[in-house]
């Protein structure tokens, strides 16, 4: 069980550590100002539910000191976040078009965590649903803009789901390790997340005039630590300082 | 900046009663002024109540009129209650 905990502390860390990631590289090529700001806000408050995930992590596993160890000094293999939120930021569509779809899925994440029986996680994922409700409401009122807007928003947006489409099923992946999980009530079951995310994800998509695409290859990988080549430029940028100067602080 | 438009922004703190002038921003409607001036203007707990309003609707008195405006007021000081003395059997008025 132990082991099983651990390594979903990892998946949610880990998805929530890179989500920020890729947002911040946002920061100083923001479209304007307001929008710099507010993207790096977001990956601020993911790169905290990431933290939170990674320091109970810590407590579990005795071989890690800390929960930089595990942000900074793991290769890629080692990680375990579903392909999605590694893959580059590509344009503001792209950037805003994932960031709904994680917004929604975090949403029913985290309200079905914070009942999860194993209180420390339950905790968490009360303090995070807070921040993911707005983040969820701000990426609608870019949905909806950017899908409604002009031919070239609308195109970048279709174009956005035709890729991002057959990355979401991995965010409901079903694994051995979920399964005790699931059953002493510590992790939610995916099958119910993902009838209801679908059910409000292709009404919003279908409103917004989007088409999500018949048929592709289904991503997976993430909890065998199998990546896509992204996740290694990622985390070469993401963990250099601490690994050339080990140990290093502000 | 193409189509964006210009917002004051007003904010109320949690112990304020009134909203206060903090700045502005542009932005494409009402509603993503909200927004923003809830990610630029609430970063540290500034306030608990945002008011945007698009700039234009704002109609402010002309700095070159102060004098005219704002001086007469000065030298009447008659205009003001504590001017009146009153009597005692009179005092809770």
């Amino acid at each position: 069980m132990t082991d099983a905990l651990y390594q979903y502390c990892l998946r949610l860390g880990d998805t929530a550590l890179l989500q920020g990631q890729r947002l911040a590289e946002w920061c100083g090529h923001g479209p304007f100002l307001e929008e710099d700001i507010a993207l790096t806000n977001t990956a601020l408050d993911l790169f905290g539910h990431a933290n939170m995930f990674y320091r109970h992590a810590v407590t579990l596993n005795p071989a890690v000191a800390n929960e930089d160890q595990l942000a900074f000094l793991r290769d890629a293999h080692e990680f375990r976040n579903p392909l999605m939120v590694e893959l580059p930021k590509g344009d503001f569509a792209f950037t805003l078009l994932r960031q709904y779809l994680l917004d929604a899925y975090n949403d029913l994440l985290y309200a079905a965590l914070s009942d999860s029986t194993h209180t420390p996680l339950a905790e968490i994922a009360r303090k995070a649903a807070k921040e993911t409700a707005y983040h969820l409401q701000r990426s609608l009122l870019w949905l909806r803009r950017l899908s409604l807007g002009t031919d070239e928003s609308h195109a970048r947006m279709q174009s956005a789901l035709d890729e991002l489409w057959f990355y979401s099923p991995e965010l409901f992946e079903a694994h051995d390790l979920l399964q005790s999980l699931q059953q002493e009530g510590v992790a939610p079951d995916g099958q119910v997340l993902q009838r209801v995310w679908s059910e409000r994800v292709l009404q919003q998509l279908q409103s917004c005039r989007l088409e999500a695409p018949q048929s592709g290859w289904v991503a997976t990988g993430g909890w065998q630590g199998e990546h896509s080549e992204h996740l290694g430029y990622l985390l070469a940028e993401m963990q250099f300082l601490q690994r050339a100067y080990p140990g290093c602080e502000w | 900046m193409g189509e964006m438009k210009l917002f004051e922004v007003f904010i109320r703190s949690k112990s304020g009663l009134h909203h206060k002038h903090v700045g502005s921003l542009h932005a494409a409607d009402a509603e993503m002024a909200l927004m923003n001036a809830r990610d630029v203007y609430t970063r540290r707990q500034e306030g608990v109540s945002i008011w945007v309003v698009e700039a234009e609707h704002i109609r402010a008195s002309n700095p070159d009129q102060s004098q005219p405006w704002f001086d007469p007021a000065k030298d009447k000081v008659y205009r003001h209650p504590t001017f009146y003395p009153m009597d005692e059997e009179v005092e809770n008025i």
